[in-house]
Parts: structure tokens; sequence; C-alpha cells
């Protein structure tokens, strides 16, 4: 497992980053735009580029060169198929489950490049956690295996060490008050709410540095919807969230910076304010006044 | 629209009530065999169905008594000698079609699978006769188990196959996105998911092996003693019930159809079993 100095989210101090986050951000307001990337944030947890994407003799993504910066929420939105999805895939290497998947370019997570040869995708996967759109409890665990299988299955054997790390990853997904008494249950057995939260605990019991969420509240009520919300803003303090969302309101709401993709093509990066408000490209201003997509 | 009178109306109607009637009555017409048997084997089988079928070895001809213990023990002792073979072989199987597979090497192991499926059993009994016992030159429950458990292999792969492709893809991800090695992902997340239709599967293959009496012909070759050495020849119950049945003696053919009653009982049992297994849910894991 590589170590990595950058942080050890789960432990320890949770305000300062955020904090050091927000100020750079207001220090950075005032300056003039340049380019799409506006303002500097570092340190950047994803360096992309020249990233093309094919399934089979489908491109699906065109040359996207960017960067993600750490410990802020990034939003991607776009309309449907417009490789949003596939984009967040290939910053943990799922999309290599795709048969006859390609890519070219390079990912890399704070230096590391995500797809050199000696890398191996499971220890890509463990710095980067992913929560998908529909919600996925392992069906023969209960709650609380669910929370540390990531951990047992990859060798942690210590119980104490397992109901500790269970019961901190519960509280950071605002789930332990909900569950502490029916941690036995099948993780099944909760409400489509809190079976989301059960896979965010699950994804954090890691302790990845990154989390990919790809439409996690899609299919939420409002209410539901809303914990989720509120937990990327607490969550933010530790890690780096990459978020998909078709729901431009939920962009807008939880995101420091929006990456608008169209037609695979990466169309406009920078300040989700700034994004929604001034959009500097015609199809960003069409897609987001509702004109499109 | 003008032609359509009433009168083809009501000969179209006749049709089709006459056409589903058709069809109900075919569709009785295959459980009918069932139902015959079983009827038949209770009346015939029933009254030597006793305590000492199940206790007793076979006796000597024309003396009275006896029964099937050593038969069904070596059917039993068969099974769980198949199993030894098919089930790891065939669910391991199984697990590549569904799991690692590409598109056209599945599709050549599917058709060779069913092929497979198709052959005669008594081919297995002379493949595992020169497999095995030519080379030991002994007939013996090793090679019985052997013979059976190849048949029970396209069975097990296939089931493990479609039962594994119903488990949701979300699974597979979800424990792959935690950073846990392919083959931990299938085994605790996909495989026991699956769990009960992969037990299904083995049940199903299991019932239609026990009833097998040709691959046992060469192979496990029959015994009318208590079997005390997997190397030597052993008992199997088909074996047994077909050779009292070609018999001249009244008390054997009783105690053949006794016997045919058994393992039919047999089979109907694990087909219930395997009802009440995959009841409610089903298999949709």
């Amino acid at each position: 497992m590589t170590e990595n100095p950058v942080q050890n989210p789960a432990q320890g101090a949770v305000q300062s980053p955020a904090q050091n986050q927000r100020d750079q951000r207001t220090a950075a307001a005032g300056a003039p735009a340049q380019g799409a990337v506006e303002e500097e944030t570092p340190p950047a947890a994803f360096q992309v580029e020249g990233l093309n994407m094919w399934y089979g003799k489908k491109q699906a993504l065109f040359d996207i060169t960017t960067s993600i910066p750490s410990k802020t929420i990034t939003a991607i939105i776009g309309p449907s198929g417009c490789g949003k999805s596939t984009f967040l895939r290939c910053l943990n290497r799922m999309h290599e489950l795709v048969p006859h998947s390609r890519t070219e370019g390079t990912v890399r997570l704070f230096g590391q490049d995500l797809y050199a040869r000696n890398t191996d995708a499971s220890i890509v996967r463990r710095r980067v956690g992913m929560v998908f759109q529909k919600s996925n409890p392992f069906p023969t665990m209960s709650i609380g295996e669910n929370v540390v299988v990531g951990l047992r299955l990859n060798g942690v054997r210590n119980r104490a060490l397992l109901n500790e790390r269970m019961e901190q990853a519960l509280r950071m997904a605002a789930l332990w008050d909900e569950v502490k008494n029916d941690l036995n249950r099948p993780g099944m057995s909760l409400s489509g709410g809190q079976q989301q939260r059960l896979c965010i605990a699950r994804a954090i019991a890691v302790e990845p540095e990154v989390l990919l969420m790809d439409e996690p509240a899609s299919a939420l009520d409002p209410i539901a919807t809303m914990k989720i919300e509120e937990l990327t803003q607490q969550l933010k303090a530790n890690y780096t969230i990459v978020i998909v969302t078709h729901n431009m309101q939920q962009a807008s709401r939880v995101s420091d910076k929006t990456m608008f993709f169209y037609m695979g093509k990466l169309i406009e990066y920078g300040e989700t304010k700034r994004l929604f408000f001034q959009p500097s490209e015609k199809k960003t201003e069409d897609y987001i006044t509702g004109r499109f997509g | 629209m003008a032609f359509q009178t009433a009168n083809n109306h009501t000969l179209r109607k006749a049709l089709s009530v006459l056409v589903s009637v058709a069809t109900f009555l075919c569709a009785l017409l295959v459980i009918a065999p069932l139902a015959i048997v079983f009827v038949h084997l209770v009346d015939k089988g029933a009254s030597s169905v006793n305590w000492d079928f199940f206790t007793k070895l076979p006796k000597p001809p024309l003396e009275a008594g006896g029964g099937m213990a050593n038969a069904i023990a070596g059917t039993l002792t068969l099974l769980v000698l198949a199993s030894l073979v098919g089930v790891p072989i065939g669910v391991l199987g199984g697990v590549y079609l569904s799991e690692y597979g590409t598109d056209r090497g599945n599709w050549w192991l599917r058709f060779f699978g069913d092929v497979l499926n198709g052959v005669p059993s008594i081919i297995w009994g002379i493949v595992v006769y020169a497999l095995i016992v030519k080379p030991t030159k002994t007939f013996s429950a090793y090679a019985g188990g052997v013979a059976l458990g190849f048949l029970m292999l396209p069975i097990i792969m296939r089931t493990t196959e479609e039962v594994l492709y119903l488990v949701p893809q979300g699974y597979r991800e979800a424990g792959l996105a935690l950073g846990i090695p392919r083959w931990k992902v299938i085994v605790h997340i996909v495989m026991s998911s699956a769990l009960k239709g992969i037990t299904t599967g083995v049940l199903l293959a299991l019932a239609r092996v026990a009833g097998e009496t040709a691959p046992l012909l060469f192979t496990a070759f029959g015994n009318s003693f208590w079997n005390h050495k997997l190397s030597d020849p052993i008992a199997a119950l088909p074996l047994q019930i077909f050779a009292y049945a070609i018999s001249p003696y009244d008390d054997w053919h009783r105690q053949a159809w006794a016997g045919a009653l058994v393992l039919v009982c047999f089979t109907l049992v694990v087909n219930v079993t395997v009802r009440f297994l995959t009841r409610g849910k089903a298999m949709r894991v």
C-alpha cells in the first residue's frame, strides 16, 4: 500500500483543511480569471492529461486535460451520454470492467500515475473510493459487515480495529445514531437513503483519499437527498470529492467547482458560481438554461 | 370489416378454445407418466419397503427376506465421491464462464458443455473403464464416483453460470471499487450472494445422477456385500434394481420394485428441497 502523507482522513483535525481551502478561495476570488482553471488551488488531487477513452470503436472521451483540486467538491454536469460517468470511472480505473475499453493519456493522483503498468487497479481503488447511483449494500451481509468488508477482505483481521473503524465510518456517514442498535441486521433492511449512506460509510471505511460519487442521490427522495448533500459538505474536510449529477441545482448547491461535459469533451470548467452565473461558453449557457439536454 | 360475419367469429372462438384445450391435454400428458410411474411403484413396491429393506444385506436367491442396505449406502457413497469430482470443477467452470470468460470463448465452452450433457451416460462408463478400471485392474467405488462426477459437470457448470449472471453487476462494482482483489470479490460477494442457486444446481445434478445405471455397469460394478474399501466394487441402488429385475425370482422382483420406489422418492425429496430453497425470493438472489 502506498503511504500518502497528504492525508489520513478518519483521524485528527477535521476543520483546518477545509478552512484553509475556503481562505484560499476568497483570496483567489479577486484575482483575474485566466483560462479554464481560473484560480490556483494547490495541491491538485488529480491531474489528467490528454485522456482519450474508447468503448470498442466508439470514442467516449476526447482529449481531456484538467486538474481536480484536493479537499474540494467538484461537480460534473452534462446531458446523458456526454461522458461524465465515463470520466469519473477513468479516475479509479473502473472503466476497465467494460470489455474492449481502452484509454490513452495519463491520470495522476497526487503525482502518481494511476495507469502505470506496475500500478495495480485494486490499489488505485483503495485510494479512490466510489459511491454508485443505485445503493448496493451486499445482500448477504449485515449493516456492520457491509461497512468493514473492504478492510476485512483486504486482510485486516483485528476485531477491535474493525469495530473502531466501523463506528468511525458510520459516524462520518451520519448513520451511526440510526443504526448503532441494529448493526447485525441485514444491510438491505435499511431505507433507500440509509442504504446510500451505508454505501458511503463502506467506501470511507477503507480510508481512501478521494470519493467519487456517481449520481449518488438520483434515486432518493428530497429529504434523503438533502442528507447526502449535507454529508458531502462534512466529508469535504477530509476528502476530495468528485460528484456526477444530473441535477444542476444540486451541483450548484454542493460543489466548489463544476465541469461541464458535452459529447465526450470537457467544455468548461471553473468555479461553480461563476460557471452557473457567467458561463463563458455558449454550450454551457444553453445547457444550464435548459435549452437542451 | 364488413366481411367479418358473426358466423366465422364463432368459428374463430371455437378454434381458439380447441387449441387451448389441446395444449392443456398435452401438458397433462407430459406429467401423466410421473403419476402413472409413481402410483405403479407404490402399488408394487410399497409392501416391500420395510425396516429390513433399509438395514439388511441381500439374501441368496430363494431365501426370503434381506434388503438393500449395502446398495443404499453404496449409492450415497458414490454420490459423495461424484460430488468431490463434479462440484468443485463444475462450480469453478461456471465461475469462469460468468466472471472471466470472453464472449467467443464462452460460446465454445457452452457449446461443448451442452454436447457433454447430451453424451449418453453409458459412454461415461466406458470412458472411466478405460481411464481407471483398466489401469487399476479392478472395478471400484472411485471409478463409479468419477463416472457420475463427469455426468454432473456440465449440469453444475451451466446452473452455476446462470445463477451468477443473476447477481447484479452493481455488487461486483461495489466490491472492486473498495479495492478488494477480484477473486475475493467473486468468492465473498458474488458467489456468496448466489449460494442458494449454486446449491440448487448441485442438488439437481445429484438427483439426476443418483438413478444412473449405465455409467456404473463397468465402473462400480455392484457388490452383494458391504463395501469396505473404496478401491473395491461397490453396490448401488440402480445396479441392484437392474440385477434383481432381470432375475427369475419373485422375491427379488418385489425388492426391485421397492428399490425403484426409494430411488424415485429420493429424487422427489431433493426436488422438494430445491423448491423450498428457492421459495419466495427464488434464485433472484
